[in-house]
Protein backbone atom coordinates (compact mmCIF):
# COMPACT_ATOMS: atom_id res chain seq x y z
CA UNK A 1 0.00 0.00 0.00
CA UNK A 2 2.74 2.00 1.01
CA UNK A 3 4.30 1.93 -2.58
CA UNK A 4 1.10 2.54 -4.35
CA UNK A 5 0.61 6.24 -2.60
CA UNK A 6 4.62 7.03 -2.89
CA UNK A 7 3.73 5.87 -6.31
CA UNK A 8 1.06 8.46 -6.68
CA UNK A 9 2.83 11.09 -5.47
CA UNK A 10 6.10 10.50 -7.82
CA UNK A 11 3.07 10.58 -10.37
CA UNK A 12 1.27 13.99 -9.13
CA UNK A 13 4.61 16.08 -8.71
CA UNK A 14 6.07 14.86 -12.37
CA UNK A 15 2.81 15.52 -13.88
CA UNK A 16 2.82 19.40 -12.51
CA UNK A 17 6.81 19.30 -13.15
CA UNK A 18 6.04 18.27 -16.81
CA UNK A 19 2.83 20.74 -17.15
CA UNK A 20 5.16 23.53 -16.23
CA UNK A 21 7.89 22.88 -18.47
CA UNK A 22 6.36 21.71 -21.38
CA UNK A 23 3.79 24.68 -21.21
CA UNK A 24 6.88 26.71 -22.39
CA UNK A 25 7.97 24.36 -25.41
CA UNK A 26 6.50 26.36 -28.22
CA UNK A 27 4.18 26.29 -31.03
CA UNK A 28 7.30 25.59 -33.59
CA UNK A 29 8.73 22.68 -31.55
CA UNK A 30 5.77 20.76 -30.72
CA UNK A 31 5.75 18.09 -33.29
CA UNK A 32 9.65 17.02 -32.26
CA UNK A 33 7.93 17.43 -28.60
CA UNK A 34 5.82 14.65 -29.47
CA UNK A 35 8.54 12.62 -31.06
CA UNK A 36 10.63 13.27 -27.84
CA UNK A 37 8.30 12.92 -25.43
CA UNK A 38 7.43 9.48 -27.36
CA UNK A 39 11.08 8.18 -27.04
CA UNK A 40 11.12 8.72 -23.05
CA UNK A 41 8.36 7.19 -22.56
CA UNK A 42 9.53 4.17 -24.28
CA UNK A 43 11.41 4.09 -21.30
CA UNK A 44 8.51 1.00 -20.82
CA UNK A 45 11.76 -0.30 -22.28
CA UNK A 46 12.93 -0.81 -18.86
CA UNK A 47 9.84 -3.07 -18.01
CA UNK A 48 10.43 -5.16 -20.65
CA UNK A 49 13.88 -5.39 -20.06
CA UNK A 50 13.47 -7.07 -16.98
CA UNK A 51 10.56 -9.58 -18.13
CA UNK A 52 12.72 -10.38 -21.13
CA UNK A 53 16.08 -10.79 -19.12
CA UNK A 54 14.79 -12.19 -15.70
CA UNK A 55 13.43 -15.47 -16.97
CA UNK A 56 10.88 -15.85 -14.96
CA UNK A 57 8.75 -18.45 -17.53
CA UNK A 58 8.52 -18.77 -21.26
CA UNK A 59 5.57 -16.70 -21.95
CA UNK A 60 7.13 -13.72 -19.64
CA UNK A 61 10.07 -14.19 -21.76
CA UNK A 62 8.55 -13.73 -25.36
CA UNK A 63 6.42 -11.07 -24.47
CA UNK A 64 9.03 -9.16 -23.01
CA UNK A 65 10.82 -9.72 -26.05
CA UNK A 66 8.67 -8.81 -28.32
CA UNK A 67 7.87 -5.46 -26.51
CA UNK A 68 11.46 -4.81 -26.31
CA UNK A 69 11.33 -4.98 -29.39
CA UNK A 70 8.37 -2.15 -29.63
CA UNK A 71 10.00 -0.08 -27.21
CA UNK A 72 13.83 -0.36 -28.78
CA UNK A 73 11.71 1.06 -32.21
CA UNK A 74 10.47 4.34 -30.23
CA UNK A 75 13.74 4.66 -28.04
CA UNK A 76 16.11 4.58 -30.90
CA UNK A 77 14.02 5.44 -33.45
CA UNK A 78 12.19 8.37 -31.65
CA UNK A 79 15.40 10.03 -30.46
CA UNK A 80 16.70 9.86 -34.45
CA UNK A 81 14.19 11.67 -35.73
CA UNK A 82 13.77 14.59 -32.97
CA UNK A 83 17.30 14.56 -33.99
CA UNK A 84 16.52 15.10 -37.31
CA UNK A 85 14.23 17.44 -37.25
CA UNK A 86 15.47 19.32 -34.54
CA UNK A 87 18.61 19.70 -36.99
CA UNK A 88 16.88 21.28 -39.95
CA UNK A 89 15.64 24.22 -37.16
CA UNK A 90 18.21 27.09 -38.45
CA UNK A 91 18.19 30.87 -37.75
CA UNK A 92 17.98 33.62 -40.10
CA UNK A 93 21.29 33.43 -41.52
CA UNK A 94 23.15 37.09 -40.95
CA UNK A 95 24.20 38.13 -44.82
CA UNK A 96 21.55 38.29 -46.97
CA UNK A 97 23.11 38.47 -50.65
CA UNK A 98 25.96 35.88 -50.68
CA UNK A 99 24.42 32.35 -49.94
CA UNK A 100 26.51 30.04 -52.16
CA UNK A 101 29.14 28.58 -49.67
CA UNK A 102 26.50 28.54 -46.68
CA UNK A 103 24.49 25.19 -47.73
CA UNK A 104 24.87 22.01 -46.66
CA UNK B 1 -16.27 -15.11 -9.81
CA UNK B 2 -15.72 -19.08 -10.34
CA UNK B 3 -14.41 -21.11 -8.63
CA UNK B 4 -12.22 -22.97 -11.43
CA UNK B 5 -9.08 -23.43 -9.93
CA UNK B 6 -6.44 -24.36 -12.95
CA UNK B 7 -4.40 -26.83 -12.19
CA UNK B 8 -1.47 -24.68 -13.18
CA UNK B 9 -2.50 -21.95 -10.79
CA UNK B 10 -0.45 -22.82 -7.71
CA UNK B 11 2.62 -24.22 -9.05
CA UNK B 12 4.93 -22.17 -8.08
CA UNK B 13 2.99 -20.72 -5.12
CA UNK B 14 6.19 -20.72 -3.04
CA UNK B 15 8.30 -18.70 -5.06
CA UNK B 16 10.81 -16.48 -2.93
CA UNK B 17 9.93 -13.39 -2.29
CA UNK B 18 9.01 -10.30 -4.62
CA UNK B 19 12.15 -8.99 -5.96
CA UNK B 20 10.46 -5.18 -7.05
CA UNK B 21 9.88 -4.81 -3.82
CA UNK B 22 13.12 -5.71 -2.68
CA UNK B 23 15.47 -2.18 -2.46
CA UNK B 24 18.19 -1.76 -4.18
CA UNK B 25 20.51 1.44 -4.14
CA UNK B 26 22.76 1.28 -7.21
CA UNK B 27 19.30 0.68 -9.91
CA UNK B 28 17.30 3.62 -7.86
CA UNK B 29 20.47 5.61 -8.12
CA UNK B 30 20.81 5.03 -11.89
CA UNK B 31 16.85 5.80 -12.67
CA UNK B 32 17.09 9.03 -10.37
CA UNK B 33 19.73 10.23 -12.35
CA UNK B 34 18.01 9.01 -15.32
CA UNK B 35 14.69 10.71 -14.15
CA UNK B 36 17.05 14.45 -13.28
CA UNK B 37 18.34 14.11 -16.98
CA UNK B 38 14.54 13.59 -18.80
CA UNK B 39 13.40 16.40 -17.28
CA UNK B 40 15.88 18.88 -17.70
CA UNK B 41 16.17 17.66 -21.71
CA UNK B 42 12.73 18.38 -22.04
CA UNK B 43 13.38 22.01 -20.60
CA UNK B 44 16.06 22.31 -23.47
CA UNK B 45 12.60 22.01 -25.69
CA UNK B 46 11.47 25.38 -24.74
CA UNK B 47 13.87 27.42 -27.00
CA UNK B 48 15.07 26.35 -30.36
CA UNK B 49 19.09 26.66 -29.40
CA UNK B 50 19.16 24.66 -26.49
CA UNK B 51 17.02 21.91 -28.16
CA UNK B 52 19.18 19.53 -29.32
CA UNK B 53 21.11 19.96 -25.91
CA UNK B 54 18.00 18.83 -24.20
CA UNK B 55 17.65 15.97 -26.58
CA UNK B 56 21.58 14.78 -25.40
CA UNK B 57 20.89 15.15 -22.07
CA UNK B 58 17.67 13.02 -22.58
CA UNK B 59 19.51 10.05 -24.52
CA UNK B 60 22.17 10.28 -21.55
CA UNK B 61 19.02 9.91 -19.30
CA UNK B 62 17.99 6.64 -21.62
CA UNK B 63 21.27 5.14 -21.24
CA UNK B 64 21.38 5.58 -17.50
CA UNK B 65 17.63 4.06 -17.42
CA UNK B 66 18.50 1.03 -19.12
CA UNK B 67 22.15 0.72 -17.71
CA UNK B 68 19.97 0.87 -14.25
CA UNK B 69 17.94 -1.93 -15.38
CA UNK B 70 20.41 -4.34 -17.06
CA UNK B 71 21.41 -4.82 -13.40
CA UNK B 72 17.98 -5.20 -12.21
CA UNK B 73 17.85 -7.91 -9.20
CA UNK B 74 15.92 -10.55 -10.97
CA UNK B 75 18.07 -10.08 -13.83
CA UNK B 76 21.36 -10.22 -12.10
CA UNK B 77 19.58 -13.45 -10.36
CA UNK B 78 19.65 -15.29 -13.46
CA UNK B 79 22.97 -14.31 -14.92
CA UNK B 80 24.23 -16.53 -11.63
CA UNK B 81 22.58 -19.25 -12.50
CA UNK B 82 22.90 -19.28 -16.43
CA UNK B 83 25.30 -17.07 -17.16
CA UNK B 84 25.78 -14.22 -19.70
CA UNK B 85 24.20 -15.30 -23.12
CA UNK B 86 21.68 -17.24 -21.73
CA UNK B 87 20.55 -13.72 -19.44
CA UNK B 88 21.21 -11.00 -22.27
CA UNK B 89 20.33 -13.11 -25.22
CA UNK B 90 16.77 -12.30 -25.97
CA UNK B 91 17.31 -8.39 -24.73
CA UNK B 92 20.30 -7.99 -26.92
CA UNK B 93 18.73 -9.69 -30.02
CA UNK B 94 15.81 -7.70 -29.85
CA UNK B 95 17.40 -4.27 -29.18
CA UNK B 96 19.26 -4.23 -31.99
CA UNK B 97 16.48 -5.64 -34.22
CA UNK B 98 14.38 -2.67 -33.08
CA UNK B 99 17.39 -0.47 -33.34
CA UNK B 100 17.38 -1.32 -37.04
CA UNK B 101 13.88 -0.66 -37.64
CA UNK B 102 13.58 2.14 -35.50
CA UNK B 103 16.70 4.11 -37.50
CA UNK B 104 15.56 2.85 -40.97
CA UNK B 105 11.86 4.41 -40.35
CA UNK B 106 13.41 7.60 -38.84
CA UNK B 107 16.10 8.44 -41.45
CA UNK B 108 14.18 7.53 -44.37
CA UNK B 109 10.55 8.72 -43.63
CA UNK B 110 9.84 11.87 -45.51
CA UNK B 111 8.82 14.93 -43.21
CA UNK B 112 5.32 14.78 -44.94
CA UNK B 113 4.35 11.80 -43.39
CA UNK B 114 5.70 12.61 -39.86
CA UNK B 115 2.20 12.22 -38.59
CA UNK B 116 2.03 8.71 -39.54
CA UNK B 117 5.17 8.15 -37.95
CA UNK B 118 3.79 9.65 -34.80
CA UNK B 119 1.03 7.41 -35.37
CA UNK B 120 2.76 4.22 -35.58
CA UNK B 121 4.85 5.42 -32.81
CA UNK B 122 2.15 5.60 -30.16
CA UNK B 123 1.27 1.91 -31.30
CA UNK B 124 4.25 0.27 -30.27
CA UNK B 125 4.51 2.27 -27.33
CA UNK B 126 0.63 0.73 -26.69
CA UNK B 127 1.70 -2.51 -27.14
CA UNK B 128 4.88 -2.59 -25.36
CA UNK B 129 2.96 -1.38 -22.30
CA UNK B 130 0.27 -4.12 -22.58
CA UNK B 131 2.03 -6.85 -22.92
CA UNK B 132 4.40 -5.98 -20.25
CA UNK B 133 1.29 -5.94 -18.07
CA UNK B 134 0.12 -9.42 -19.61
CA UNK B 135 3.64 -10.76 -19.17
CA UNK B 136 3.59 -9.58 -15.24
CA UNK B 137 -0.22 -10.77 -14.53
CA UNK B 138 1.04 -14.20 -16.46
CA UNK B 139 4.17 -14.35 -13.89
CA UNK B 140 2.53 -13.13 -10.96
CA UNK B 141 -0.79 -14.34 -10.79
CA UNK B 142 -0.99 -17.89 -13.43
CA UNK B 143 2.37 -18.92 -12.99
CA UNK B 144 3.03 -17.93 -9.25
CA UNK B 145 -0.56 -18.36 -7.80
CA UNK B 146 -1.22 -14.71 -6.09
CA UNK B 147 -1.20 -11.39 -6.88
CA UNK B 148 -2.52 -8.25 -4.47
CA UNK B 149 -5.38 -5.73 -5.34
CA UNK B 150 -3.24 -2.72 -5.95
CA UNK B 151 -0.90 -4.47 -8.38
CA UNK B 152 -3.30 -5.79 -10.23
CA UNK B 153 -5.04 -2.78 -10.56
CA UNK B 154 -2.05 -0.73 -12.13
CA UNK B 155 -2.08 -4.10 -14.19
CA UNK B 156 -5.31 -3.48 -15.21
CA UNK B 157 -5.08 0.04 -16.39
CA UNK B 158 -1.72 -0.76 -17.51
CA UNK B 159 -3.71 -3.14 -20.39
CA UNK B 160 -6.38 -0.51 -20.63
CA UNK B 161 -4.42 2.13 -21.80
CA UNK B 162 -2.02 0.06 -23.65
CA UNK B 163 -4.54 -1.71 -25.32
CA UNK B 164 -6.92 1.38 -26.34
CA UNK B 165 -3.08 3.84 -27.22
CA UNK B 166 -2.18 0.32 -29.51
CA UNK B 167 -5.10 0.03 -31.74
CA UNK B 168 -6.69 3.41 -31.65
CA UNK B 169 -2.80 4.75 -33.07
CA UNK B 170 -3.34 1.78 -35.87
CA UNK B 171 -6.30 3.17 -37.33
CA UNK B 172 -5.24 6.93 -37.20
CA UNK B 173 -1.99 5.46 -38.53
CA UNK B 174 -4.40 3.82 -41.22
CA UNK B 175 -6.75 7.11 -41.82
CA UNK B 176 -3.40 9.24 -42.27
CA UNK B 177 -1.71 7.01 -44.61
CA UNK B 178 -4.41 6.38 -46.82
CA UNK B 179 -5.03 2.72 -46.07
CA UNK B 180 -8.92 3.14 -44.39
CA UNK B 181 -10.76 5.70 -45.71
CA UNK B 182 -9.73 9.62 -43.61
CA UNK B 183 -13.40 10.15 -43.51
CA UNK B 184 -15.60 9.60 -40.76
CA UNK B 185 -17.25 6.28 -40.51
CA UNK B 186 -20.31 6.43 -38.56
CA UNK B 187 -23.25 4.21 -37.69
CA UNK B 188 -26.54 4.17 -35.84
CA UNK B 189 -26.04 4.72 -31.77
CA UNK B 190 -22.76 4.89 -32.04
CA UNK B 191 -21.78 6.98 -29.01
CA UNK B 192 -23.87 5.46 -26.78
CA UNK B 193 -22.69 1.87 -27.55
CA UNK B 194 -19.12 3.21 -27.90
CA UNK B 195 -19.58 4.71 -24.09
CA UNK B 196 -21.04 1.48 -22.37
CA UNK B 197 -18.97 -0.84 -23.63
CA UNK B 198 -16.00 1.73 -22.59
CA UNK B 199 -18.35 1.62 -18.85
CA UNK B 200 -18.77 -1.98 -19.27
CA UNK B 201 -14.60 -2.15 -19.63
CA UNK B 202 -14.12 -0.46 -16.60
CA UNK B 203 -16.34 -2.60 -14.48
CA UNK B 204 -14.71 -5.74 -15.52
CA UNK B 205 -11.51 -3.70 -14.76
CA UNK B 206 -12.78 -3.07 -10.81
CA UNK B 207 -14.45 -6.26 -10.34
CA UNK B 208 -10.74 -8.69 -11.62
CA UNK B 209 -9.13 -5.96 -9.04
CA UNK B 210 -11.23 -7.67 -6.45
CA UNK B 211 -10.54 -11.13 -7.43
CA UNK B 212 -7.36 -10.70 -9.25
CA UNK B 213 -7.59 -14.92 -9.83
CA UNK B 214 -9.93 -14.76 -12.21
CA UNK B 215 -8.28 -15.01 -15.16
CA UNK B 216 -11.10 -14.59 -18.19
CA UNK B 217 -12.01 -11.46 -16.87
CA UNK B 218 -8.21 -10.28 -16.95
CA UNK B 219 -8.09 -11.25 -20.25
CA UNK B 220 -11.12 -9.55 -21.31
CA UNK B 221 -9.98 -6.20 -19.73
CA UNK B 222 -7.03 -7.02 -21.65
CA UNK B 223 -8.94 -7.74 -24.88
CA UNK B 224 -11.80 -5.39 -24.69
CA UNK B 225 -9.30 -1.67 -24.96
CA UNK B 226 -8.52 -3.17 -28.23
CA UNK B 227 -11.66 -3.08 -30.01
CA UNK B 228 -12.83 0.14 -28.19
CA UNK B 229 -9.35 1.95 -29.68
CA UNK B 230 -10.75 1.26 -33.33
CA UNK B 231 -14.47 2.07 -32.37
CA UNK B 232 -13.81 5.53 -30.77
CA UNK B 233 -11.24 6.40 -33.72
CA UNK B 234 -13.04 4.97 -36.61
CA UNK B 235 -15.89 8.08 -36.54
CA UNK B 236 -13.33 11.03 -36.09
CA UNK B 237 -12.62 12.27 -39.33
CA UNK B 238 -9.12 13.41 -41.28
CA UNK B 239 -8.79 16.97 -40.25
CA UNK B 240 -9.55 16.06 -36.15
CA UNK B 241 -6.51 14.32 -36.60
CA UNK B 242 -4.51 16.28 -34.39
CA UNK B 243 -6.61 16.01 -31.18
CA UNK B 244 -6.70 12.46 -31.88
CA UNK B 245 -2.95 12.06 -32.04
CA UNK B 246 -2.40 14.41 -29.01
CA UNK B 247 -4.69 12.37 -26.85
CA UNK B 248 -3.36 8.93 -27.72
CA UNK B 249 0.24 10.13 -26.70
CA UNK B 250 -0.88 11.24 -23.54
CA UNK B 251 -2.81 7.78 -23.18
CA UNK B 252 0.75 5.96 -24.09
CA UNK B 253 2.26 8.04 -21.69
CA UNK B 254 -0.24 6.89 -19.17
CA UNK B 255 0.16 3.21 -20.09
CA UNK B 256 3.89 3.68 -19.27
CA UNK B 257 3.16 5.17 -16.22
CA UNK B 258 0.74 2.35 -14.72
CA UNK B 259 3.52 -0.38 -16.17
CA UNK B 260 5.89 2.06 -13.71
CA UNK B 261 3.30 1.76 -10.49
CA UNK B 262 2.79 -2.44 -11.87
CA UNK B 263 6.50 -2.37 -11.66
CA UNK B 264 7.00 -0.47 -8.89
CA UNK B 265 9.94 1.52 -11.17
CA UNK B 266 9.84 5.44 -9.96
CA UNK B 267 11.60 6.52 -13.33
CA UNK B 268 8.73 4.98 -15.27
CA UNK B 269 5.86 6.63 -14.01
CA UNK B 270 8.12 9.77 -14.12
CA UNK B 271 8.72 9.49 -17.90
CA UNK B 272 5.33 8.21 -18.04
CA UNK B 273 3.40 11.44 -16.31
CA UNK B 274 5.79 13.80 -18.69
CA UNK B 275 4.44 12.02 -21.85
CA UNK B 276 0.87 12.23 -20.64
CA UNK B 277 1.37 15.96 -19.41
CA UNK B 278 3.11 16.96 -23.04
CA UNK B 279 -0.35 14.81 -24.72
CA UNK B 280 -2.87 16.85 -22.32
CA UNK B 281 -1.16 20.08 -23.01
CA UNK B 282 -1.11 19.52 -26.61
CA UNK B 283 -4.27 18.39 -26.95
CA UNK B 284 -5.97 21.11 -25.06
CA UNK B 285 -4.12 23.68 -27.73
CA UNK B 286 -5.34 21.71 -30.80
CA UNK B 287 -8.89 21.78 -29.19
CA UNK B 288 -8.49 25.59 -28.41
CA UNK B 289 -6.93 26.40 -31.91
CA UNK B 290 -10.09 24.72 -33.56
CA UNK B 291 -12.93 26.37 -30.48
CA UNK B 292 -13.73 22.94 -29.87
CA UNK B 293 -14.53 20.91 -26.42
CA UNK B 294 -12.71 17.59 -26.21
CA UNK B 295 -15.89 16.03 -25.93
CA UNK B 296 -17.22 17.83 -29.77
CA UNK B 297 -14.24 16.17 -31.49
CA UNK B 298 -14.81 12.89 -29.88
CA UNK B 299 -18.17 12.23 -30.05
CA UNK B 300 -18.31 15.22 -32.25
CA UNK B 301 -21.65 16.28 -34.81
CA UNK B 302 -19.17 17.46 -37.40
CA UNK B 303 -19.66 14.73 -39.87
CA UNK B 304 -23.68 15.11 -40.29
CA UNK B 305 -23.75 18.58 -41.02
CA UNK B 306 -21.24 17.91 -43.63
CA UNK B 307 -22.65 16.60 -46.17
CA UNK B 308 -25.56 19.53 -46.95
CA UNK B 309 -22.87 22.14 -46.30
CA UNK B 310 -20.67 20.35 -49.21
CA UNK B 311 -23.76 20.33 -51.51
CA UNK B 312 -24.12 23.31 -51.10
CA UNK B 313 -20.96 25.15 -51.30
CA UNK B 314 -20.98 22.59 -54.65
CA UNK B 315 -23.60 24.31 -55.51
CA UNK B 316 -22.75 27.87 -54.90
CA UNK B 317 -18.88 28.74 -55.88
CA UNK B 318 -18.69 30.54 -58.96
CA UNK B 319 -18.23 33.87 -58.22
CA UNK B 320 -14.74 33.97 -57.34
CA UNK B 321 -11.89 35.39 -59.47
CA UNK B 322 -9.19 33.29 -60.79
CA UNK B 323 -6.16 34.70 -61.60
CA UNK B 324 -3.45 32.81 -63.78
CA UNK B 325 0.32 31.91 -63.06
CA UNK B 326 1.27 35.36 -64.87
CA UNK B 327 -0.99 37.44 -62.52
CA UNK B 328 0.14 35.63 -59.37
CA UNK B 329 3.32 36.29 -59.81
CA UNK B 330 3.13 39.72 -60.90
CA UNK B 331 1.30 40.64 -57.57
CA UNK B 332 3.72 38.42 -55.81
CA UNK B 333 6.68 40.65 -57.65
CA UNK B 334 5.09 43.64 -56.79
CA UNK B 335 4.64 43.61 -53.01
CA UNK B 336 6.64 44.72 -50.78
CA UNK B 337 5.88 42.16 -48.19
CA UNK B 338 4.48 38.46 -47.77
CA UNK B 339 2.76 36.28 -45.53
CA UNK B 340 2.36 32.96 -46.34
CA UNK B 341 -0.53 30.55 -44.64
CA UNK B 342 0.21 26.81 -45.40
CA UNK B 343 -1.97 24.51 -44.57
CA UNK B 344 -2.36 20.84 -45.07
CA UNK B 345 -2.76 20.90 -48.66
CA UNK B 346 0.89 22.35 -48.50
CA UNK B 347 1.74 18.74 -47.02
CA UNK B 348 0.08 16.77 -49.62
CA UNK B 349 1.50 18.75 -52.66
CA UNK B 350 5.33 18.29 -51.18
CA UNK B 351 5.21 21.86 -52.03
CA UNK B 352 7.36 23.27 -48.79
CA UNK B 353 10.79 23.32 -50.72
CA UNK B 354 9.30 25.36 -53.58
CA UNK B 355 7.77 27.56 -51.24
CA UNK B 356 11.22 27.71 -49.61
CA UNK B 357 12.34 28.73 -53.49
CA UNK B 358 9.82 31.34 -53.68
CA UNK B 359 10.79 32.97 -50.93
CA UNK B 360 14.07 33.08 -51.96
CA UNK B 361 13.63 34.74 -55.00
CA UNK B 362 11.03 37.39 -53.73
CA UNK B 363 13.72 38.25 -50.67
CA UNK B 364 16.27 39.23 -53.09
CA UNK B 365 13.82 41.33 -54.52
CA UNK B 366 14.04 42.83 -51.33
CA UNK B 367 10.33 41.45 -50.34
CA UNK B 368 9.68 40.75 -46.42
CA UNK B 369 8.83 36.69 -46.39
CA UNK B 370 7.24 35.67 -43.18
CA UNK B 371 4.98 33.20 -42.65
CA UNK B 372 1.53 32.70 -40.35
CA UNK B 373 1.45 29.01 -38.94
CA UNK B 374 -2.03 28.48 -37.51
CA UNK B 375 -1.72 25.72 -34.59
CA UNK B 376 -4.17 23.21 -36.19
CA UNK B 377 -3.08 23.50 -40.08
CA UNK B 378 -1.81 20.02 -40.80
CA UNK B 379 -2.39 17.13 -39.42
CA UNK B 380 -0.46 17.33 -35.90
CA UNK B 381 0.48 20.00 -34.05
CA UNK B 382 4.12 21.77 -35.09
CA UNK B 383 3.62 20.11 -38.55
CA UNK B 384 3.70 23.05 -40.69
CA UNK B 385 6.94 24.59 -38.59
CA UNK B 386 8.71 21.00 -39.34
CA UNK B 387 8.24 21.55 -43.06
CA UNK B 388 8.76 24.62 -43.58
CA UNK B 389 13.05 23.65 -41.69
CA UNK B 390 12.97 21.31 -44.04
CA UNK B 391 13.00 23.41 -46.70
CA UNK B 392 15.71 25.39 -45.52
CA UNK B 393 13.50 28.55 -44.09
CA UNK B 394 14.80 30.12 -41.18
CA UNK B 395 12.64 29.65 -38.23
CA UNK B 396 13.19 33.15 -36.86
CA UNK B 397 10.06 33.77 -39.93
CA UNK B 398 7.57 31.58 -38.97
CA UNK B 399 5.12 33.03 -36.59
CA UNK B 400 2.10 32.11 -34.10
CA UNK B 401 -1.17 33.14 -34.98
CA UNK B 402 -1.25 35.56 -32.52
CA UNK B 403 2.08 37.02 -32.95
CA UNK B 404 1.58 37.79 -36.76
CA UNK B 405 -2.30 37.90 -36.61
CA UNK B 406 -2.61 41.99 -36.88
CA UNK B 407 0.24 42.43 -39.09
CA UNK B 408 -1.70 41.25 -42.34
CA UNK B 409 -3.16 44.41 -42.42
CA UNK B 410 -0.24 45.96 -43.30
CA UNK B 411 0.34 43.48 -45.48
CA UNK B 412 0.69 43.29 -49.61
CA UNK B 413 -0.04 39.74 -49.80
CA UNK B 414 -1.19 37.38 -48.08
CA UNK B 415 -0.10 33.73 -49.84
CA UNK B 416 -2.51 30.72 -49.03
CA UNK B 417 -0.76 27.61 -49.82
CA UNK B 418 -3.07 24.28 -49.52
CA UNK B 419 -5.04 26.35 -46.11
CA UNK B 420 -9.07 26.51 -45.88
CA UNK B 421 -10.46 26.46 -43.14
CA UNK B 422 -7.99 28.14 -41.15
CA UNK B 423 -8.42 31.38 -42.71
CA UNK B 424 -11.79 31.69 -43.11
CA UNK B 425 -13.17 34.88 -42.23
CA UNK B 426 -16.55 33.53 -41.26
CA UNK B 427 -15.29 32.27 -38.10
CA UNK B 428 -14.85 35.79 -36.98
CA UNK B 429 -18.58 37.48 -38.05
CA UNK B 430 -20.53 34.72 -39.04
CA UNK B 431 -22.50 32.97 -35.90
CA UNK B 432 -24.42 30.42 -38.09
CA UNK B 433 -20.71 29.10 -39.38
CA UNK B 434 -20.06 25.75 -37.87
CA UNK B 435 -16.54 27.16 -37.17
CA UNK B 436 -17.77 29.89 -36.11
CA UNK B 437 -15.49 30.78 -32.70
CA UNK B 438 -12.29 29.27 -34.28
CA UNK B 439 -9.38 31.53 -33.83
CA UNK B 440 -7.74 31.98 -38.01
CA UNK B 441 -5.88 33.92 -39.52
CA UNK B 442 -6.65 37.48 -41.06
CA UNK B 443 -5.57 36.08 -44.98
CA UNK B 444 -8.29 38.46 -45.82
CA UNK B 445 -7.20 41.68 -44.36
CA UNK B 446 -4.13 41.87 -46.28
CA UNK B 447 -4.55 44.67 -49.25
CA UNK B 448 -4.51 41.23 -51.94
CA UNK B 449 -4.72 37.50 -51.10
CA UNK B 450 -3.69 34.77 -53.61
CA UNK B 451 -5.03 31.29 -52.86
CA UNK B 452 -3.79 27.74 -54.31
CA UNK B 453 -6.38 25.75 -54.56
CA UNK B 454 -6.95 22.44 -56.06
CA UNK B 455 -10.25 22.98 -57.10
CA UNK B 456 -13.55 24.24 -55.62
CA UNK B 457 -14.01 21.31 -52.97
CA UNK B 458 -14.74 22.79 -49.54
CA UNK B 459 -12.21 22.34 -46.37
CA UNK B 460 -12.56 19.94 -43.61
CA UNK B 461 -15.75 22.01 -41.73
CA UNK B 462 -17.18 20.97 -45.29
CA UNK B 463 -18.49 25.00 -45.51
CA UNK B 464 -17.83 27.76 -48.04
CA UNK B 465 -14.94 29.95 -47.53
CA UNK B 466 -16.00 33.23 -47.86
CA UNK B 467 -12.57 34.76 -48.34
CA UNK B 468 -12.45 32.98 -51.79
CA UNK B 469 -15.40 35.45 -52.50
CA UNK B 470 -13.85 38.50 -51.24
CA UNK B 471 -13.00 40.94 -53.83
CA UNK B 472 -9.38 41.01 -52.73
CA UNK B 473 -8.94 37.61 -53.27
CA UNK B 474 -7.61 35.74 -56.66
CA UNK B 475 -7.89 32.07 -56.78
CA UNK B 476 -5.00 30.03 -58.54
CA UNK B 477 -6.60 26.84 -59.36
CA UNK B 478 -4.37 23.36 -59.89
CA UNK B 479 -1.57 20.99 -58.00
CA UNK B 480 -0.14 23.97 -55.21
CA UNK B 481 3.63 22.65 -56.04
CA UNK B 482 3.13 22.65 -59.97
CA UNK B 483 1.51 26.38 -59.66
CA UNK B 484 4.37 27.55 -57.13
CA UNK B 485 7.01 26.02 -59.79
CA UNK B 486 5.37 28.20 -62.78
CA UNK B 487 5.30 30.73 -60.33
CA UNK B 488 9.47 30.60 -59.37
CA UNK B 489 9.65 30.53 -63.32
CA UNK B 490 8.37 33.10 -64.52
CA UNK B 491 9.88 35.61 -61.83
CA UNK B 492 13.23 34.04 -62.81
Amino acid sequence: MLEIFLGLYIFMLAAFVGYGVIKGVPALLHTPLMAFTNAISGISLVGSLVAAGAHYNDVSTVLGAIAVLCATINVVGGFWITDRMLRMFKKQEPKAGADGEAAS
Amino acid sequence: MTGVVEPLLFVAATAPGDADIAFNSPVETLYLIASFLFILGLRGLTAAHTARRGLILAELGMVFAIWGTVIHPDIMAHLEIAGFFQTYKWILLTFFIGSAIGIAISALIPMTRMPERIALSHAFGGLAAALVGVSEYYREQVVAGHMDQTTMAAIGFEVLFGGLTFTGSLMAFGKLSGLIPGRNITWPLQNQSNILMFGGTFVLLVLVTIDPSNQVLFYAVAAMPLLLGILFVAPIGGADMPVVITLLNSYAGLAASATGFALGNNVLIIAGALDGASGFILSVVMSKAMNRSFRNVLFGAFGKVDEEDAAKAAAGGDRVQEASVGDAAMLLSGAGSVIVCPGYGMAVAQAQHVVGELAEILEANGTQVRYAIHPVAGRMPGHMNVLLAEAKIPYTSLMELEEINEDFKHTDVALVVGANDVVNPAAKHNPASSIYGMPVLNADLARSCIVLKRSMRPGFAGIENELFFAPNTVLTFGDAKDTLEKVVEALR
